[in-house]
């Protein structure tokens, strides 16, 4: 009888996640009366038992098999089914990442449980014991459904950036345990990387100038780009604008392509359809610039500039030279 | 090459999702439909890999009749063939349906062979729940992969490139296989006239199955809270620069 907190990393590097879940974790354990417990996965992720034992583990299962050196969606599931099928914890739950869902998925599958993905809020009267009520997101965020988890060991991910991460050390005790795994969930083992070069993404960039169809053409995103640069942050845009192929994928915003939250997004020529805006949305301030008074983002933004983004996004980057003198 | 893509019929909502008085659907009277964007990407992956290697696309999808029009739209792109695994009101939940996937893939193969590739999108637009492909990869004793923004054949293996907070990674799967796929991957093309041609007279063959409720329930659907705001105009046109700069200042992100 516990709650099972299912650890994410990278090599043994934690993923900021991971924080959230233990967080959440532990205060289901407390309503339930129960020990939040946590697991790793490979043996290079050994030395996370101190930041589990940080936020409240009061033990640290550790997953060990010579094949588990790299991420591997079917060897950490079926590592983690086979530990939880002999701890039999009430509810299982891991990060609401790409990779989290992934191994959540992969674990529901092998035990033949439901899962319930991207959960936002969890029952404060289960006990344990009753079918488990959730709130979920779907559509990426902008919808949400309440759900009912009915099945003996109930399996969950932590939508991203719902819980607050807080400590509450405890000394823990570890466990290792040695998986058998058969040879067929060992294919999906990343084989090899190609490591990303360093420098400002859109996930991280404070600053984030953004056009969408109002832009019109790929050539036409040359201001967009010099006033970013004049910003320190970087370009991105709406799907519009990456079906039209004026820019790459990488560069999109929304439910199907990146969250982010900068200092600022400028929204130039976006309307702020739904998709969009979910991906948007975390930004600490927003400024449309737009045509259509009427338009969503102009309405949901904390600021907006109603004209024509060819000739307001140049004036704002020729005003910026004008006060830094150049 | 044969290759199976497993699609799902979605509203296409515009600036924001309406919920029916009941609660248990998103209001679609005024709405069109779609697939999910990655598994129209997953569409034009496997066109091009036929494309390069040979072979046929099959599109499966599991939905009310109406989703013919999701199965016609992807033979107007390529694909070769159609099975629609018709249901009655509701979706069904994710480990229902993934069993009536796997068990309609398991008819579709015994009656003409095995498909090499299983694709997927990395979740479906609507439930977002991130686990039909893998569940149904399971239950066909597939390697699965999520999350591939690139996939290329070589021999008997597909290499498949995912990108990860680090960089981009590789795996390897032996085929046949399943792949989970993300927007990105490729640029989906339009459809050219001979393939709407096609669409139009495309068979799609039925496949009734049954599998049993999974314990995932769906309650009732609501909608987020809405930030409260207040927009304030800086502007109009040009003459709004020095305001737009102004705040750039007070916002600290003009140093
Ligand atoms: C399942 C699903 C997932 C999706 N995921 C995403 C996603 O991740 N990201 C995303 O962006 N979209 C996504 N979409 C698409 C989304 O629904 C919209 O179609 C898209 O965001 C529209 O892009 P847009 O705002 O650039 O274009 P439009 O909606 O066409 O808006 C163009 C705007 O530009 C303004 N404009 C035009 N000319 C000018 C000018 N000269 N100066 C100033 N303003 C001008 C217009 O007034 C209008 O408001 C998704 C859709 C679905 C169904
Ligand atoms: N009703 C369905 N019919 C066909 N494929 C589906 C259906 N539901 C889900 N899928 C496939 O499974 C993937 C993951 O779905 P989900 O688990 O709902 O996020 C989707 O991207 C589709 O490729």
């Amino acid at each position: 009888m516990s709650v099972l907190a299912i650890i994410e990393h990278d090599r043994g590097t934690l993923t900021s996640a991971s924080l959230g879940v233990l967080t959440a974790a532990r205060n289901l354990a407390q309503q339930m009366n129960t020990t939040m417990e946590a697991l790793t996965i490979g043996a290079n992720a050994d030395a996370l038992r101190s930041v589990a034992a940080q936020y409240g583990a009061t033990v640290v299962h550790q997953a060990h098999h010579d094949a588990l050196t790299d991420f591997g969606p079917e060897a950490w599931g079926e590592a983690a089914a086979q530990i939880i099928t002999s701890l039999s914890p009430q509810l299982v739950m891991g990060s609401g990442t790409e990779r989290g869902h992934e191994v959540v998925a992969q674990i529901a599958a092998r035990l033949d449980l439901p899962a319930s993905m991207n959960c936002t809020e969890f029952d404060s009267s289960f006990d344990g014991t009753q079918p488990l009520k959730v709130v979920r997101a779907r559509w990426g965020g902008s919808l949400l459904e309440q759900a009912e988890v009915d099945a003996p060991i109930k399996i969950v991910t932590l939508a991203n950036h719902t819980v607050e991460p807080t400590e509450a050390p405890t000394t823990s005790t570890t466990n290792v345990i040695d998986v058998q795994l058969d040879a067929s969930v060992l294919h999906s083992i990343v084989r090899d990387r190609v490591e990303r070069v360093a420098g400002v993404t859109l996930a991280t960039a404070s600053v984030v100038v953004s056009g969408g169809r109002g832009v019109g053409s790929a050539e036409a995103f040359a201001p967009l780009e010099e006033l970013a640069a004049l910003l320190g942050g970087v370009v991105g845009c709406s799907r519009a604008v990456t079906n039209n192929g004026w820019r790459n994928h990488t560069d999109q915003v929304g439910q199907t392509g990146t969250r982010i939250a900068p200092d600022i997004y400028i929204a130039c020529g976006i309307s702020g359809a739904i998709q969009h805006w979910v991906g948007a949305m975390a930004s600490k301030n927003i400024l449309a610039i737009n045509l259509d008074q009427e338009a969503n983002i102009v309405t949901k933004s904390g600021y907006a500039v109603i004209g024509d983004l060819h000739k307001v996004v140049p004036a704002v980057s020729a005003e910026i030279r004008r006060r830094r003198g150049v | 090459m044969k290759i199976l893509v497993c699609v799902k019929r979605v509203p296409a909502p515009g600036a924001r999702i309406n919920i029916t008085d009941d609660g248990q659907q998103v209001d679609t009277a005024f709405l069109g439909f779609t697939v999910s964007p990655h598994e129209e990407c997953a569409v034009e992956a496997a066109v091009q890999l036929v494309e390069q290697h040979g072979g046929e696309v099959t599109v499966l999808t599991l939905g009310p009749a109406e989703a013919e029009e999701q199965l016609r739209t992807a033979v107007s792109v390529g694909a070769a063939k159609a099975v629609l695994v018709p249901i009655d009101g509701q979706d069904w939940d994710p480990q229902r349906t993934a069993s009536a996937i796997a068990s309609v893939v398991n008819e579709l193969e015994s009656a003409n062979g095995s498909f090499d590739l299983i694709l997927f999108g990395n979740e479906s637009a609507d439930s977002c729940g991130y686990q039909v492909g893998v569940r149904a990869a399971l239950k066909l004793a597939r390697p699965m992969v999520n999350g591939a923004k690139g996939i290329e054949i070589d021999g008997a293996s597909a290499k498949i490139r995912r990108e990860s907070d680090a960089g981009q990674d590789i795996y390897v799967l032996p085929m046949p296989a399943a792949v989970g796929v993300k927007e990105g991957i490729n640029l989906p093309r339009y459809p050219t006239m001979k393939g709407r041609l096609a669409s139009k007279k495309v068979d799609i063959s039925r496949s009734e199955t049954t599998a049993s409720v999974g314990g995932l329930k769906m309650i009732q659907l609501q909608r987020p809270p809405e930030r409260a705001s207040n927009t304030q105009i800086l502007g109009t046109g040009p003459e709004a620069a020095s305001a737009i700069v102004d705040l750039l200042e007070e916002l600290g992100v003009f140093k």
